[in-house]
């Protein structure tokens, strides 16, 4: 707070103010130190105010002004004041982003069902090395490498420090890395491409010891991708002793249950909003 | 004057005591030491397991020689960190169903207190008269016991690791799972509105699963708010289907303009295990006259599930949920071995029922004993 107010009553007397006068250069680039020529004589004190942060210190009038790198690592719009005896002389600069050299990959969603159109959107925001947003237009590669599969890559040019591409899922699951390059930033992400849901959903039963077993086909999606293990099933069985219910995970590919089963039988199966196929066994 | 303040003391002290004793139901335990009808026989058991007293109940059984002490202890104060292992026996209604001159059968209602609610459980008793007294014939336990074994249990389970603190910004986290409101159904009941409906797990991670409705007015302003709270199966393992209930207490569907539904989901670790079978599903009539849906559940696992908790959805004739109901179950589940379960359906609502499906969620502890 005592900054602000001692930087506004700066720049007031500043702008009343004829005196010693400073020329900073209209514009520059973050992480670069710059010489501020100035005119006048005498002690005088410079202050410098920057989007992230003020500075002030003694120098003398009429010298050129040093000001180091690490008080211009932040872009935007700087005010140097140069305050001597006979008053204060302000001029304003402009600090650029440096050349791009990191990135943000955001990458949604982190696991998506096979073929899902533009089901993934990839994001990259540009950055310098000072974490400044690059505004300026800048090509970013942008590149798919599917598991056992070849890369594939496309540039794509950032508008307003920001490029996005949309992809649409594989057909075949498996982890795909989804990367973006600039300068000597690159970034990957991996994203699940899991099975979709289960296709020609089908049982069939057989005999155990005093019940009957009943197992899935393995369960596929209509890519034919294997639904992971651990997703489940639901039996349900009406007989005489009325109905029996069970949720089974997918293990190894398929689900499978031991019923006991009196006399005539209706099995049907589900897994999440997916029917399949009905069975009419008969028990002892 | 000296002696006047102890004597008051002492009167007030024994009034204390006597009216204790009386509010323990001392005066019931002494009026019924006899036994002399065969529902006092019962009520002196049960007023005995009320005050945890369980030799003196086991004592008073007419087939004390056949009965276990511990089995027959562990009906009323539970296992294997069962609901009843957290329960107390609060009140219990006794009634007559037949009466002879050497053997009655007499029908007790028990109402517990748990930590998760009431729970009511009904029992069917012989009675006997051993000479002067009635006894209580306490049938012995048939259920099979659980063997010593080891069973190898090959079942997924999801591990979660998270981003962390110290990563920087844009480093990708795992996506909350995608669940969908698959149906909801706005019921108005005498005392309430209830929302029912069932949500489906989509994604191929388990979620940890809660459904919120909001009520608005004809205003578009916000008249009541609730969860599903423990009326839902909160853990979905991939493609799972619960039902869900949310009740809104002293409300009218006329008021309600509107409804917000609001499905959250959480990334958890989970188990695949245990799976547990529902067979046997009955809509029925109890011996107090009111609809039920009964049926029985098996522990396909190795894990011992200490407190099941039954959600069960009920469908019309064209598929639309009309109503949820649940229900603990007092005992655990040990693996293999059936335990029978009943949750009510309004009368109203079992006449047009066509078809239910039952859920179970469970909840284990580490300890057991």
């Amino acid at each position: 707070m005592r900054r602000l107010i001692t930087g506004a009553i700066v720049l007031l007397v500043a702008s009343v103010a004829q005196a010693a006068e400073i020329h900073p250069p209209a514009q520059t680039t973050a992480g670069n130190p710059i010489s501020i020529p100035s005119s006048g004589s005498g002690d005088a004190t410079f202050y410098l105010i920057g989007p992230a942060g003020a500075s002030k210190r003694q120098v003398q009038a009429g010298s050129d002004i040093a000001v180091d790198s690490d008080q211009l690592e932040h872009a935007g719009r700087y005010v140097a004041i140069l305050c001597a005896s006979d008053g204060c002389a302000s001029s304003s600069f402009f600090v650029n982003a440096a050349a791009p050299n990191r990135l943000s990959l955001l990458v949604h969603p982190s696991r998506v069902p096979v073929g899902s159109g533009n089901g993934i959107s990839t994001v990259a925001f540009v950055f310098d090395n000072f974490h400044n947003l690059v505004l300026q237009p800048e090509a970013v590669k942008f590149s798919v490498q599917p598991k056992g599969g070849n890369e594939v890559s496309a540039e794509r040019e950032g508008k307003d420090g920001v490029a996005w591409v949309r992809l649409t899922s594989a057909k075949k699951e498996g982890p795909t890395k989804l990367g973006a390059a600039i300068g000597h930033a690159n970034e990957i992400r991996v994203v699940q491409q899991v099975a979709a849901d289960a296709c020609n959903l089908r049982i069939k039963a057989s005999r155990a010891k005093n019940n009957y077993l009943i197992e899935t086909d393995p369960v596929r999606d209509c890519s034919g991708n294997p639904v992971p293990d651990g997703t489940v099933v639901s039996f349900t069985m009406t007989d005489s002793a009325g109905k029996t219910t069970v949720d089974v995970p997918i293990k190894r590919g398929v689900a499978k249950i031991e019923m006991p089963i009196k006399g005539r039988a209706r099995v049907t199966v589900a897994s999440g909003v997916v029917t399949g196929n009905e069975l009419e066994v008969s028990g002892g | 004057m000296k002696r006047g303040l102890p004597i008051f003391i002492v009167a007030v002290t024994l009034v204390l005591i006597v009216m204790a004793w009386f509010q323990s139901g001392g005066a019931e335990r002494r009026e019924m030491r006899s036994a002399s009808t065969p529902d006092q026989a019962v009520r002196l058991m049960l007023s005995q397991i009320q005050s945890r007293n369980y030799d003196a109940a086991y004592a008073r059984l007419a087939n004390r020689s056949d009965v276990d002490r511990n089995a027959f202890t562990r009906e009323f104060a539970g296992s294997y960190n069962s609901l009843l292992t957290y329960a107390s026996l609060e009140s219990f209604d006794v009634w007559g169903l037949h009466s002879g001159d050497q053997e009655a059968s007499v029908r007790a209602k028990l109402h517990y207190s748990t930590a998760v609610g009431p729970l009511d459980d009904i029992r069917d008793m012989k009675v006997e008269k051993a000479g002067d007294t009635w006894k209580v014939f306490w049938p012995v336990s048939t259920g099979p016991k659980l063997p010593p074994q080891v069973i190898p249990v090959n079942y997924l389970r999801w591990d979660v690791i998270q981003r962390g603190a110290s990563d920087d910004w844009g480093v990708q986290n795992v996506d909350s799972p995608q669940v969908r409101i698959i149906s909801m159904n706005a019921i108005q009941r005498p005392d309430s509105v209830v929302l029912v409906g069932e949500v489906v797990n989509e994604d191929s991670v388990p979620a940890y699963v809660n459904v919120g409705a909001t009520l608005l007015d004809s205003r578009e302003s916000e008249i009541a708010q609730e969860s599903s709270f423990d009326k839902i199966a909160h853990t979905l393992l991939p493609k799972q289907v619960t039902p869900y209930r949310i009740d809104f207490p002293n409300m009218r569907l006329e008021k309600i303009k509107k409804v917000r539904m609001d499905v959250k989901a959480l990334l958890v670790a989970a188990s695949a295990d245990p799976v547990i079978e529902v067979s046997q599903q009955k809509v029925e009539t109890d011996p107090l006259g009111k609809k039920i849906l009964s049926g029985q559940l098996l522990n396909q696992s190795g894990e011992i599930v200490n407190i099941p908790h039954v959600i069960a959805a009920y469908y019309d004739s064209n598929g639309k949920v009309i109503w949820v109901s649940d229900g603990y179950v007092a005992q655990a589940l040990l693996p293999e071995v059936p335990v029978p379960f009943a949750v009510d359906v309004p009368p109203d609502i079992a006449k047009n029922v066509q078809t239910y499906r039952v859920v179970v969620n469970h909840y284990e502890t580490n300890s057991q004993t």
